[in-house]
């Protein structure tokens, strides 16, 4: 059997609500209050598609063992990097082994389930076990604009393999159409798009039901038995048409999570698979399909093991996590949308000599320090002398992993004069339980919320942009938890 | 067996600019002025002079690097003249090598000088480096400044003695007027002006909890010392002068930052310099020997958690001695008599021998409205980068006789 062996989801905390941008810009485009429900997931300034897709990654990883992943595939139209691959960005901030197959599925926004049936007929040929297939997307979209409403920021992670499967595949469909409901030129931006009627009418309303249609034929089967169907469409009213017109009832329909998170690009039809899976039980069968210059749908039949897999955050965990801002301003802020005064400070020197980085990427980007084992000091960074006093040996370090160990608040500061795109840069010592630290910067909270002594976990997040180079650093954070 | 520097260098000379925004002057007419005076308290001519230290820091935005910078502007006549540059210990450092130098007789006379201009590098505290401040650091520090670093003491200090936010402020806040005081009494220190503890604690935030005037000002300066051994001193007509009791360093080991013992609330290697420091200078009990300090007070935290590293308050004790005014001019170990970094300003390269000055000053009962009593014996102490990882310097100078 082949099939999904877990997943893992990942919707940044900050919420903005969509009524503030109407708020602000209404005067403006009074239409944009018809999609101003609810509130929609936006990045922190520090979170891109590569730290999400890194988040549901290590969701996707509870419980599993990496070693045993054999290729990393990461579906996005919003990467950080046209030519260096991505993918191997994620692998190396999961710390997978380096013997893999790596990819970015892109240019469309079925990317994401492109990647899914990629990665799941390469399992059925054979050629590898264990393929983790993640997806995130930080679209922008031009302030005052529908689809700046409908846009969520999100990322989504499936393992699939042949075996623990928790959801077995049963079979897929593909559709190509170069339909071009909207496009993003190789260096803007912002997506153009074509009138809204056509998109909904002739795209949505007929692309995703002749996709269905295509693997109900392919497997003999009808919509009686399905009982999650999955597809992305920010036209709330035409989402659940669709399903009418397919014959699924609303029980089928699952929820495009408009008013909570927002569509989120490529990850979209794999987050709401997560939240489908999240709440499965053995013998549910789900449809998933993606939307992009044709579709992909895929059949899944839920197994037994799915009561063994172990208890993540997942969708539920992601959206019950949040913060909601209605400051919009701080959105455009945070989307480098607003120029502002930043002061002398942001003018010094971001250059990264890439012989460090490929020296240190284990310590930089999988935050792998060292244990010594003469002494079994866990420390970070690895060193060649333990930094123990009574042991000080050289060459005795083993590699060892800080991300998912917990770590508190050593000493701390919120720094009103260091520069910082969401003052004030708050940053301290942290010391992992075991042992091992290092100065950190916090993510995700407030001062108040800061204590000495609270624990906090680890986040790979954005350290720098080099704006005139193009380049982003990332490197780990610290996320104080409720003490 | 090593016997220490006690006894065998004597200061015969110091110079000390008027520290401030000295917009009308670079580093070049800085270093003249401090030289200047310097020579005319040795009594020397330059060309006496056979080697050199300068101390300069911040060369990337400022003078530039090598040790040219003195040798060209003091037209010194194709002498050695070596850079120094250890963070905040940079001057001292200078003063370290014209020392040695002449303690271990392979000069006569010798020149150490610090300066640095920071009011020519457009910040409004010391500049950020970026990606210039070292390749592998700019890929996983955070994006912190001094005010940053150093505030962390005061939130581990405050845990681990349980001393409320409310306490632990005011005290710092008696830090620094204490300092603001006695700058009044310096017609060379920058800011010469009164602070109430209550203005300084409802000062704008500049890095939690520390506020405006818990930072030390941002100032241009530059300070030199003139030395030579007690002999020739004495050879020249010199009578009751100054000798070096100790100088020593302590740079971290990179435990601090990285190892599980040190909880954040004070500096490892204050702790240990001093305690070296005590010893080369054969002080046994310093809370009574050391009659004044200038210490490394870049921050109001940073002075208070010193204190206790120098074993002149107990641990957990520095907030209330400070609230006591055991550090006030009148107190029994009065601290930054001249105003400290808080009045001076720290033109980095110049702060140790500023330090150095008005110890100098105070020994010859040259300090004016600041004079103490009848001082034994001055303290100096700095501190570079950053709590976690830092290079500290602790100097103790005196009377030759004493």
């Amino acid at each position: 059997m082949i099939g999904i062996t877990s997943y893992g989801a990942y919707i940044p905390r900050l919420r903005l609500k969509r009524m503030s941008i109407f708020q602000s810009l209404g005067w403006y485009s009074p239409a944009i209050i018809a999609v101003a429900q609810g509130e929609r997931s936006m990045c922190n300034w520090d979170e891109d598609s590569m730290t999400m897709a890194v988040a549901a990654a290590r969701d996707c990883l509870v419980g599993k063992e990496k070693t045993k992943i054999g290729a990393c595939f990461l579906g996005s139209t919003t990467l950080p990097f046209s030519d260096r691959q991505n993918a191997g960005i994620l692998a190396t901030a999961l710390n997978l082994r380096e013997d893999i197959l790596t990819s970015d599925f892109t240019s469309s926004q079925k990317a994401g389930t492109t990647a899914l049936v990629t990665a799941l007929e390469t399992i059925r040929g054979g050629g590898k076990k264990n393929i983790l297939v993640t997806a995130a997307d930080n679209r922008e979209a031009k302030p005052a604009s529908s689809y700046e409403m409908w846009f969520g920021d999100g990322a989504a992670s499936v393992m699939v393999g042949d075996e623990d499967v928790i959801a077995e595949f049963k079979g897929d469909y593909s559709l190509a159409y170069d339909f071009v409901d909207h496009y993003r030129g190789a260096k803007s931006k912002f997506d153009y798009t074509w009138e809204e009627r056509w998109v909904r009418d002739e795209g949505y309303s007929k692309i995703i039901p002749e996709a269905v249609n295509g693997l109900f034929g392919k497997l003999g089967i009808s919509m009686d038995q399905v009982d999650k169907l999955v597809y992305p469409c920010y036209f709330k009213a035409i989402h659940g048409k669709i399903a009418k017109s397919l014959g699924a009832g609303p029980e089928k329909l699952v929820d495009n999570m408009h008013e909570v998170c927002g569509e989120t690009g490529t990850a979209h039809p794999l987050l709401m698979l997560a939240s489908v899976l999240e709440e499965a039980s053995p013998g549910d069968r789900i449809l998933v399909a993606g939307f992009g210059q044709g579709s992909n749908a895929l059949y899944f039949e839920v197994t037994e093991n799915i009561k063994n897999l172990p208890s993540r955050n997942g969708v539920k965990g992601s959206l019950g996590r949040k913060k909601s801002v209605e400051n919009y301003p701080k959105f455009l802020s945070f989307r480098d949308e607003m120029i502002k005064e930043t002061g002398i400070r942001a003018e010094a020197p971001t250059q990264t000599a890439m012989t460090v980085l490929w020296r240190k990427r284990k310590m930089i980007h999988g935050l792998v320090g060292g244990k010594c084992r003469d002494c079994g000091t866990p420390q970070f960074p690895k060193m060649d002398i333990c930094v123990k006093p009574e042991c000080n040996h050289i060459n005795t370090q083993d590699d060892y992993e800080f991300a998912d160990i917990l770590a508190r608040v050593k000493t701390f500061t919120g720094d009103m004069l260091a520069f910082s795109i969401d003052p004030p840069a708050i940053y301290g010592m942290i010391q992992f339980e075991g042992g091992g630290r290092f100065m950190a910067d916090f993510t995700d909270c407030e001062l108040k919320d800061v204590k000495v002594g609270i624990p906090v976990n680890m986040s790979f997040r954005k350290r720098f942009t080099d704006k005139e180079r193009g380049f982003t650093g990332y490197f780990w954070k610290a996320i104080p938890q409720a003490g | 067996m090593a016997t220490g520097i006690k006894d065998k260098v004597a200061i015969i000379g110091m110079g000390c600019t008027r520290f401030g925004e000295r917009w009308d002057v670079g580093s070049e007419e800085l270093i003249v002025e401090a030289f200047t005076e310097c020579i005319e308290d040795a009594g020397i001519e330059k060309n006496d002079i056979q080697a050199a230290w300068f101390g300069s820091s911040v060369d990337q935005v400022n003078i530039g690097g090598s040790a040219l910078p003195l040798s060209t502007t003091l037209r010194l006549p194709y002498i050695p003249v070596t850079r120094t540059e250890n963070y905040c210990a940079t001057g001292t450092e200078a003063f370290r090598g014209a020392v040695y130098a002449v303690a271990s007789g392979a000069y006569d006379i010798c020149l150490a000088q610090g300066v640095e201009k920071l009011k020519d590098t457009g910040y409004g505290g010391l500049p950020a480096g970026g990606s210039s401040s070292g390749t592998l650091q700019w890929l996983w520090w955070p994006n912190g400044t001094a005010p940053g670093n150093f505030a962390q003491l005061a939130s581990a200090y405050a845990a681990k003695y349980k001393i409320s936010d409310e306490d632990l402020k005011r005290a710092i806040a008696h830090v620094s007027a204490k300092s603001h005081a006695n700058g009044v009494l310096n017609p060379k220190a920058h800011l010469r002006k009164a602070v109430t503890i209550e203005q300084i604690m409802a000062a704008p935030i500049i890095a939690h909890p520390l506020g405006l005037f818990d930072c030390c000002g941002v100032s241009d300066g530059s300070a030199c010392a003139i030395v030579t051994t007690p002999e020739i001193a004495k050879d020249m007509g010199k009578k009751d002068f100054v000798t070096v009791k100790a100088i020593q360093l302590a740079l971290s080991s990179g435990e601090e930052m990285a190892y599980d013992a040190w909880d954040g609330d004070h500096f490892v290697t204050t702790d240990k310099c001093s305690v070296v420091a005590y010893k080369e200078a054969g002080v046994t009990n310093p809370r009574e020997e050391i009659s004044m300090m200038e210490v490394h007070d870049c921050f109001s935290i940073t002075e208070l958690v010193t204190y206790e590293d120098l074993h002149i308050s107990d641990r957990g004790m520095a907030w209330k001695e400070a609230l006591d005014g055991f550090y006030d001019i009148d107190g029994q170990v009065p601290c930054q008599v001249d105003g400290g970094l808080k009045c001076f300003g720290h033109p980095i390269g110049a702060s140790g021998l500023r330090m150095l000055y008005e110890m100098y000053l105070q020994l010859h009962g040259r300090a004016g409205e600041r004079q103490l009593k009848d001082p034994k014996l001055g303290l100096t102490h700095n501190l570079g980068g950053f709590p976690f990882m830092n290079v500290c310097a602790v100097s103790i100078i005196g009377k030759y006789d004493q």
